[in-house]
């Protein structure tokens, strides 16, 4: 099995707190539209999509950047190549990431005969003031209107993206946004904390004292309130960030957590095959020009080492519900874990180890004492 | 020219008693003797304009550059008087200017009948230098006041001429007055040392005995041992003894300094010089003992010899413990140069492994460290200095505790502790800050007196435990570094002092634990648990931080638990990431303590120690990595 991710690298603005591997046009080139510079994109991604591996394919993720932002055909032949050269499963789960502004019933009418099954579109918040820090120009009302046109275009799969503990939102606000949220029609909510990345408009402007993060209790009260109210709604926590009605699990994550096979496609994207990690040139330019020039995209690799997949495999399982069976770690392992039950961190059940919404809050503390 | 030249002078083991003085230089830091020697060396032609270097006779970098003189020696200088037109062979030997080294000084005044008392005239005598200037009239030396730094716009030498005469019984007009900067006086400040010091005195036919008042350890040459002879000769090649350890040794050579050694075929009565016997360690040829010659030795040895004494302890720990090797070479070095330097290994739970080590007193200690570090690149963390005290418990049981862990559980009928007679100097607007400072720190007043007009001389004894902490920078800092300080052993005297445990999450962490008066347990206590609150990462539970008398609480704080540490994301990408900030935090958990089940990092335990001063050395390191 061999899951793809499609890297979209564009999108109209960049907003104040995101690092991501994206481009506005103006950036790429000086007035351009979309249309001019993404107009080969999709040919290169094609020519590196040539040194897959032919394996059969259980999901595919279309994320950015924005990958709302291309037409149905175009994002439609990547799926239709994958579909020719390696075979999709029966219940292949084929996502896209939308904006909710630049969705219309006929775009989504588009994606969903070009193959799309699943959509996340990206929410944070419902609090104006708390959209406003985050620099997102959507309007919260046009969230409603995106699920409600996916719905009833025939998406099997609705998901929304929240972001908790921005600078300025209450812990009510957070309790805002994720009571609209689960009043929406949807199956899946991913909640991240948000995080100031170096480099960014954000972190510029915490660094001058314009805006203040919120200190980590409130971030966690707010992630405990989050669990609380999916639970409560019918979405059950299946992974850190992630919860989802049964049966809406997104697949294509659970391939990472679960250090299954997949190649990513675009500039910047990661692939994992077997013991290998690599990943492609970041600039869009550079990648066009690499593979337009029929050279590898591939900017560095790395062989992981026993060791290396032990950890990795420790540190990402322990994040999902399924958890981690205890003979997985060492004496060690086993017995600084051991300690966390007591302080109601850990629940050790039929020799499995999972975390609570407490323990959760600090699995990387957690994978350290578990890697001993 | 009142200069011989030094083949023309009289020899080293020829030459009469009556021509030779020996004197001393007794001046507080700064005032100017490190020149002044300059000057004398070159107006005597010892050494050559070409060879001059600014203080010459300061051979560490470390006494250069904090002006300090901590080793002695003792220089040949030919003179011929501007007076009788006679020749002279004048002994300059250099005296440890600092409170620490009162011992030293003393075994150095007792080689000379003379003393030259240097003040800087634009700031009068200092307390350590009136101390010095007590003990040198208690060893029957011979004064000669001198001003120095006329030549400053500030000089002030009339007021500071009348301060010195009523000091010393003599007239403001006997005050010498010279610049070293300049040489201007300097030529009468010799004849002067020529009219006014005694002769030495002493038999030649007697059985050898020599004064032992410095030694140094050279690692060419083994420990050079600088001697005053008072009676007999000592010669090459014989067999010599020290009259303390009983201990023999061929003398392989003798001679003077002038200013750099120079073997000669003897030393005789009166004379000044230094001998090797090729021993590499300092201890073996202890400063105040006799030298005697084996074959033919003296039964009365010369008086005053003592042990040193280590009056304050401090933990040495390196920062990286992987430099503990390092550092015992480094302190086993310097013990061959430093008799004063106790140590033994000591592990604490919260620094790991390092050196329990007894000073001479603060400086001692901050110079050992300072030449440790310097010496062998070893950063290292001190603990807070301890005292020596003397406990008691109900059952008669005694306890001598230089380190807060050794101090006995039990019922305590008394604990003991150092006392010290104290003087500071100062301009008397500062009389009221000065006895507020020493009203805190437990001192009784013992008097006052005007040394002149507008400066006082005042007297408590305090206990040494609160001189060894800051007392030295509070009273420099709340004089704008008027006042001088200078202390002197009083005995030990009850106290009521207690320890205070820290205790992280119930256990003690040793590093912290003090002894402090029980009115001060309590400030110590909040100062620093709330210190460690901040320092200490928060961990998965909550963690008090107690400060305890016994199992008595006094002070209580506590780190919440930690709620949070996670990064939400963790998609196809940011798995390599996290991987590689895990495998370095990985290497970062070998590098934390455990004290019980708190992690904490070593960086806190070092900066909860850390003086300011400390601190910016870390972060120096750091920058360099």
């Amino acid at each position: 099995m061999l899951s793809f991710y499609v890297h979209i690298p564009y999108c109209i603005k960049r907003c104040g707190y995101c690092d991501f591997n994206t481009y506005t046009p103006n950036e790429l080139q000086d007035g351009a539209s979309l249309e001019i510079v993404s107009n080969d994109y999709i040919d290169a991604v094609l020519l590196e999509l040539d040194a897959a591996p032919l394996d059969e394919v259980p999901t595919i993720f279309f994320g950015g950047g924005t990958p709302s932002l291309l037409p149905a055909k175009d994002l439609g032949r990547v799926i239709a190549a994958i579909k020719a050269r390696n075979g999709i499963t029966a219940d292949c789960e084929i996502t896209l990431e939308a904006n909710p502004d630049s969705v219309t019933e006929e775009k989504l009418q588009g994606y969903l005969e070009a193959g799309f099954n699943r959509i996340s579109f990206g929410m944070q918040s419902a609090q104006p003031h708390v959209l406003a820090v985050l620099d997102r120009t959507h309007n919260p009302a046009n969230v409603k209107r995106a699920v409600d046109m996916a719905r009833a275009a025939g998406f099997k799969s609705i998901s929304v993206d929240l972001i908790y503990g921005t600078p300025g939102e209450s812990l009510e606000d957070c309790r805002a946004t994720v009571t609209e949220a689960l009043s929406l029609d949807i199956d899946h909510i991913s909640a991240y904390a948000l995080i100031v990345e170096t480099g960014t408009k954000l972190a510029a402007q915490i660094k001058r004292g314009d805006l203040t993060m919120p200190i980590d209790d409130l971030m966690a009260d707010m992630y405990l309130l989050v669990d609380q109210m999916c639970n409560q709604a019918g979405l059950n926590w299946y992974e850190l960030s992630n919860w989802a009605k049964p049966g809406h699990e997104c697949q294509h994550n659970i391939a990472y957590w679960k250090s299954a096979n997949w190649w990513g496609l675009g500039p910047g994207a990661h692939s994992h095959v077997d013991k290998k990690r690599f990943w492609n040139v970041k600039h869009p330019t550079a990648y066009k020009q690499k593979l337009f020039a029929k050279e590898s995209p591939v900017a560095e690799s790395e062989n992981l080492t026993d060791e290396q997949l032990r950890d990795e495999a420790i540190m990402l399982a322990i994040r999902m519900r399924t958890g981690l069976a205890l003979s997985s770690l060492s004496k060690q392992g086993q017995d600084n874990l051991q300690a966390y039950v007591a302080t109601g961190h850990v629940e050790i059940l039929d020799s499995q180890i999972q975390l609570t919404a407490q323990g959760r809050l600090i699995a990387d503390r957690l994978v350290r004492e578990a890697l001993g | 020219m009142p200069a011989i030249s030094l083949a023309k002078a009289p020899q080293p083991a020829a030459t009469n008693p009556a021509q030779i003085r020996n004197f001393c230089i007794i001046a507080h830091i700064d005032h100017g003797k490190s020149t002044l020697a300059d000057r004398m060396l070159g107006i005597t032609e010892v050494v050559d304009a070409r060879n001059m270097r600014a203080q010459y006779l300061d051979r560490m970098d470390i006494e250069r550059e904090r002006g300090i003189t901590i080793k002695s020696q003792a220089v040949r200088l030919p003179w011929r008087s501007g007076i009788d037109g006679q020749e002279y062979i004048l002994n300059m030997i250099d005296t440890p200017g600092h409170v620490d080294f009162t011992y030293e000084v003393s075994r150095s005044l007792a080689a000379c009948e003379g003393a030259v008392l240097l003040v800087d005239c634009a700031q009068g005598i200092e307390a350590q230098t009136l101390a010095n200037l007590y003990l040198a009239m208690e060893n029957n030396l011979t004064i000669i006041p001198v001003l120095n730094k006329i030549d400053l716009p500030n000089a002030q030498p009339d007021k500071f001429a009348a301060e010195l005469a009523r000091l010393i019984g003599c007239q403001p007009e006997d005050c010498l007055r010279v610049s070293g900067k300049t040489g201007d006086g300097v030529a009468e400040l010799l004849d002067q040392i020529v009219a006014q010091i005694p002769a030495p005195v002493g038999d030649a036919n007697a059985p050898a005995r020599a004064l032992i008042f410095d030694s140094v350890y050279d690692s060419y040459r083994g420990v050079v041992t600088y001697i005053r002879v008072i009676d007999g000769r000592i010669n090459p090649r014989e067999q010599i003894q020290m009259f303390s350890t009983g201990v023999r040794h061929e003398a392989l050579e003798v001679g003077v300094i002038s200013p750099e050694p120079v073997p000669s075929k003897g030393l005789g009565v009166g004379e000044v010089g230094y001998l090797i016997t090729g021993v590499k360690d300092v201890r073996q040829s202890r400063v105040g003992d006799t030298v005697t010659n084996y074959q033919n030795p003296t039964k009365a040895p010369l008086a005053g010899y003592k042990d040193p004494k280590p009056m304050v302890f401090s933990g040495l720990f390196p920062l990286d413990g992987a430099d503990f090797p390092l550092l015992r070479d480094a302190l086993d070095k310097l013990q061959l140069n430093d008799a004063a330097l106790v140590y033994e290994p000591e592990s604490s739970a919260a620094l790991g492994f390092g050196f329990r080590c007894g000073f001479l007193g603060l400086l001692h200690m901050e110079i050992v460290r300072e030449r440790l570090e310097r010496e062998s690149g070893i950063s290292l963390i001190s603990t807070a200095p301890n005292v020596v005290y003397r406990v008691t418990l109900e059952d008669g049981k005694e306890f001598v505790v230089t380190n807060p862990s050794e101090f006995p559980d039990g019922k305590i009928n008394s604990v003991k502790e150092p006392i010290v007679k104290c003087t500071i100097l100062a301009p008397s607007e500062y009389i009221g800050t000065i006895m507020e400072l020493c009203q805190e720190r437990r001192g009784t007043m013992q008097g006052m007196d005007y040394i002149s007009e507008d400066r006082v001389e005042i007297r408590y004894t305090l206990p040494l435990a609160e001189i060894v902490f800051d007392f030295f920078d509070q009273l420099k800092s709340r004089t704008k570094g008027y006042a001088s300080l200078d202390y002197e052993e009083l005995g030990d005297e009850e106290g009521n002092l207690v320890k205070v445990d820290i205790l992280l999450q119930g256990e003690a962490v040793d590093a912290f634990s003090a002894i402090v008066h029980r009115d001060k347990a309590y400030s110590y206590g909040v100062m620093m648990t709330g210190k460690l609150r901040e320092l200490i990462p928060r961990q998965q539970f909550e963690v008090p931080i107690q400060a305890a008398i016994g199992s008595r609480i006094i002070a209580r704080e506590s780190i919440r638990a930690i709620r949070k540490d996670v990064l939400a994301k963790c998609y196809g990408g940011d798995i390599s990431r996290k991987r590689k900030l895990l495998e370095k935090q990985k290497e970062g958990k070998k590098r934390m303590k455990m004290v019980g089940r708190v992690e904490v990092p070593q960086e806190a335990f070092v900066a909860a120690l850390a003086t300011d001063a400390d601190i910016e050395k870390i972060k120096a390191a750091r920058k360099q990595d």
